[in-house]
């Protein structure tokens, strides 16, 4: 590491961080180094590591192996009350603040040797006059905008006067307008020899905000990169990976020459929460034998769109979701699934199954309309033993392992789970599927097998909403493309006129008109 | 620090000796405690575990005790099981028993049989319809179940107690509170064993809770709203994913659990009172509450698991007679008995851990 500059040695280093979780290697020897006085990026996609990285610095996790080195001298940050002893200070994507009391009050609860509610107001007074943090210490949290919110967990982490403050994804829950004002504030943290580590995946705001941008992907550092001297287009390689994998993509046209079998137009969802995604006027239709890949970073609307798609969430008007010329909008699940419909949410435990069920039961949840008989009475008593065939030959036609022939869900590893859901869909012939983060932590072998089945199934005519952030998979599987971002679909176009850099630039939130060229025409309604 | 993991394949030695271990556990601290506090060991246990069954009609008589416990149970089960907490069967016990009573004194002189199905049938309508008032509040303005049917079992005490003083009072009672006995047609008559004759105060109510119990275990695994309730309970989002109502779901374990209450109120009374008084439960709704956690909320061991607290809740009262031992201090061994009981069945399917932060090396 670069020791030898003079007033910029590094407040921070990190050696061959390495951390995994069972099977799965979340952080891969990571080094990395930040100077005092720095706003230094940690920049990657979902999934990169950034989360599990900045966890171990602010001791929420230890390493399996590796090493800290803090102002020139190895130490090891056992607890997060250890890291803001040491001038590190955290402010998490989700807040946790309670809204019944006030801010001082809140501040209190947070500070390891809290003063006198009155002498603490006073200091929150002059620490938000100086730092251009607006906030009244005794107004109650609750009545406070999400960005003030944020100001409040930024005046607690200012308190404890940090030599390091570690933003993650701060923007995430703030307007614009309220980002710029974030980064103002940053900027003179930064000025005043506070150093900043901001963890994000937005390029436009690491380019505009940050000296240097250390890169994850895959839990290894890809590379760091001097945003001033780069481009949002080179930082997207970096993110997403060079080597996507094109052999296996899909000539567009002939697929669009099918006929339409979905088609969604206009559909808007209103955020439930301070954390949802509205979704805003999405549009867009699926052929018949076309697997529509949806690209976009997750948290920008995909679980909403999925619930909305699923029927889990029914839309305000029937006519905004058409299957085969139905108006299908205000359908249950169920009923969809009756129209051969299918879907695989991207959770797994829980959601797509229930992890404390066997696996005969859990096929009988998304089958028990096929094989209870005609008639109230019938239907009434259907139970889950008449599935028990099926859920045989998903095992056998999907290769899903098991310790034993009816284990519950949670005995399967990740992939075979995955395999099994896929499964259950697979055997009920669907003219259109629904999958979101169809290989999301699954295995190679498994996700190889979750592709080709997907591409197979596409052959024979069904129509396919792949949702995904993996660009390697939406690349070599999609006939056409549309990206997410913040509740916004772009248009479909063609998979074939798009690379990897237009899509990673669509995802970071980049203006699509500068960035992309091409011609919309194929992608757009007829 | 200390951390519950779950095991991942649970031996099926230890679920067999698990209670075995737990009512060792519970007869060694039980002797010790017994001792200190200057009783006779030996003879409190026996009171407790041997008493209970030294004789035919003290086992019929735990039979039933047990009855009323047992249907109740079988009812909690199903809300438990969907994640619904309905700690009011007691309310709906008493509406039940009310409302059957009320039913049966308007016709003092009948001999017809239809009066005792008519009574459950009233009884069963009335403990849903109690139940009912907590699933609109949950299910209209998502008010808390647990403080809704908790609040509406005072309320439905100090209803049968009005009742009980006013319109429904015999006016032959010089003045005690009572209603007039049922009819004969509305009483549930004792039941003969066949050789042995008519033992303690068996009767033919008993019955319900051993045919209704094969029938809620057929009821949750065989039919699909059981199916339902399990996977709401287990997995809310997975079951709104398989196009499951949670909130029809929440309304209908409400309204069974209320009726299978109710209908407890009403043997209850037919069986054993015969009439109408202030106080007709004696707390059955609330430790039936503790009857389906034993149980595991499996209906089948809710029958096993009845018996065993309706053991204690006798072996207690004869501890008292026999000995002189202080409520509290038999209140504290059936606690002692549950808390290992419990125990027990947690660590089948948990292992202790204790954790010590790792340091970063």
């Amino acid at each position: 590491m670069a020791q030898t500059k003079t007033d910029k040695s590094p407040l921070l280093e990190a050696h061959g961080i390495t951390k995994s979780f069972g099977d799965f290697i979340a952080n891969d020897a990571v080094n990395f180094a930040i100077e005092k006085g720095a706003i230094h990026a940690l920049l990657g996609e979902n999934g990169a590591g950034k989360s599990t990285f900045v966890k171990m610095l602010y001791g929420v996790l230890s390493p399996d192996q590796g090493q800290f080195i803090w102002d020139g001298q190895a130490v090891s940050i056992t607890s997060p009350k250890a890291a803001r002893a040491m001038g590190i200070a955290m402010v998490f994507q989700h807040f946790s603040l309670f809204p019944a009391l006030s801010v001082a009050e809140n501040i209190a609860l947070a500070l390891d040797d809290a003063p006198s509610l009155n002498d603490l107001s006073g200091r929150i007074r002059e620490a938000s006059s100086r730092w251009g943090l607006a906030i009244d210490p005794d107004r109650p949290v609750g009545d406070l905008s999400v960005g003030e919110q944020q100001r409040v967990e930024i005046l607690r982490c200012l308190l404890q006067d940090p030599k390091l403050l570690i933003m993650d994804e701060p923007t995430s829950v703030l307007t614009p307008q309220e980002s710029e004002r974030l980064f103002d504030v940053l900027r003179l943290l930064a000025k005043e020899g506070c150093a900043v580590l901001y963890i994000s995946h937005k390029l436009d705001e690491v380019m505009a905000l940050t000296s240097k941008a250390t890169i994850l992907r895959g839990g290894k550092n890809v590379g760091e990169v001097t945003p001033a001297k780069s481009s949002t287009r080179a930082m997207a390689e970096m993110m997403v990976g060079k080597e996507v994998d094109w052999i296996e993509r899909q000539t567009s046209g002939a697929k669009t020459k099918a006929p339409v079998v979905f088609a969604v137009s206009d559909l808007s969802r209103p955020a439930d929460s301070a954390f949802a995604t509205a979704l805003n006027a999405i549009s867009f239709d699926v052929h018949e034998g076309e697997i529509l890949g949806i690209a976009g970073i997750s948290g920008n609307g995909q679980d909403e769109l999925t619930e909305a798609l699923t029927g889990e969430w029914l839309c305000p008007r029937s006519d905004q979701i058409r299957f085969q010329d139905q108006a299908i909008g205000r359908f249950t699940p169920q009923a969809r699934r009756r129209l051969a419909i299918e879907m695989v949410p991207e959770e797994r435990n829980g959601h797509a199954a229930v992890t404390e069920m066997t696996l005969v039961e859990n096929t009988f949840l998304t089958h028990f309309d096929r094989v209870t008989g005609e008639g109230w009475l019938n239907t009434m008593r259907g139970h889950p033993a008449l599935c028990e065939d099926t859920t045989a030959s998903i095992i056998k036609d999907h290769d899903v392992r098991t310790p034993h022939h009816n284990p519950m869900a949670r005995q399967l590893s990740g992939g075979n789970l995955q395999k099994f859901i896929m499964g259950r869909s697979l055997i009920t012939a669907p003219r259109l599927m629904i999958v979101a983060q169809p290989t999301w932590g699954v295995d190679v072998g498994a996700a190889t097998m979750i592709r080709r089945n997907l591409l197979a199934l596409a052959a024979q005519g069904c129509g396919i909403i792949l949702i995904s952030q993996d660009l390697e998979e939406i690349f070599s599987l999609s006939t056409r493309i549309a990206v997410l971002n913040a509740g916004h679909l772009s248009p479909p176009q063609a998979a074939i006129d798009l690379t990897a850099e237009d899509v990673g630039l669509l995802m970071g939130g980049a203006q699509s008109s500068s960035s992309l060229q091409h011609p919309a025409s194929e992608g757009e309604r007829a | 620090m200390i951390k519950l993991t779950p095991r991942t394949n649970p031996s099926p030695w230890l679920s067999l000796l698990s209670p075995v271990i737990a009512i060792a556990a519970t007869l060694i601290i039980g002797a010790l405690i017994f001792t200190v506090l200057g009783y006779n060991a030996g003879e409190s246990l026996y009171q407790f575990f041997i008493s209970p069954l030294s004789r035919l009609d003290r086992i019929s008589d735990l039979v039933v005790k047990a009855c009323p416990l047992i249907i109740i149970a079988l009812g909690l089960v199903f809300c438990y099981r969907a994640n619904i907490w309905n700690i009011g069967a007691e309310g709906q016990f008493i509406l039940g028993a009310l409302a059957a009573g009320a039913f049966a004194l308007q016709f003092p002189d009948t001999t017809s049989p239809l009066l005792l199905p008519m009574m459950i049938l009233v009884a069963m309508a009335a403990g849903a319809a109690w139940a009912a008032i907590a699933a609109i509040c949950k299910t209209l303005f998502n008010a808390n179940e647990i403080l809704v049917t908790l609040m509406l079992s005072y309320v439905a005490a100090l209803l049968i107690d009005v009742m009980v003083r006013g319109p429904l009072r015999d006016p032959m009672a010089f003045g005690f509170p009572l209603t007039p006995m049922y009819p004969d047609a509305g009483l549930i008559s004792r039941m003969p064993i066949p050789g042995v004759g008519y033992l303690g105060q068996l009767h033919y109510g008993v019955l319900a809770a051993f045919i209704l119990a094969p029938i809620a275990w057929w009821l949750m695994h065989r039919t699909l709203p059981g199916f339902q309730v399990r996977v709401i309970g287990s997995a809310p989002r997975a079951g709104r994913f398989a196009g499951f109502s949670s909130v029809r779901t929440t309304i209908g374990v409400l309204l069974f659990s209320g009726a299978m209450a109710g209908l407890a109120g009403m043997i209850e009374v037919s069986a054993n009172i015969g009439q109408l008084q202030p106080n007709v439960s004696f707390g059955y709704g609330f430790t039936a509450i503790i009857v389906a956690f034993l149980a595991r909320l499996n209906p089948l061991g809710v029958i096993a698991a009845g018996l065993l607290i309706a053991m204690a809740e006798l072996g207690g009262d004869n501890a008292q007679i026999a000995l002189g031992i202080p409520k509290v201090v038999t209140g504290l061994f059936k606690g002692i008995l549950l808390f290992f009981l419990l125990a027990g069945a947690t660590l089948q399917h948990y292992k202790i851990e204790w954790t010590t932060r790792k340091a970063g090396s």
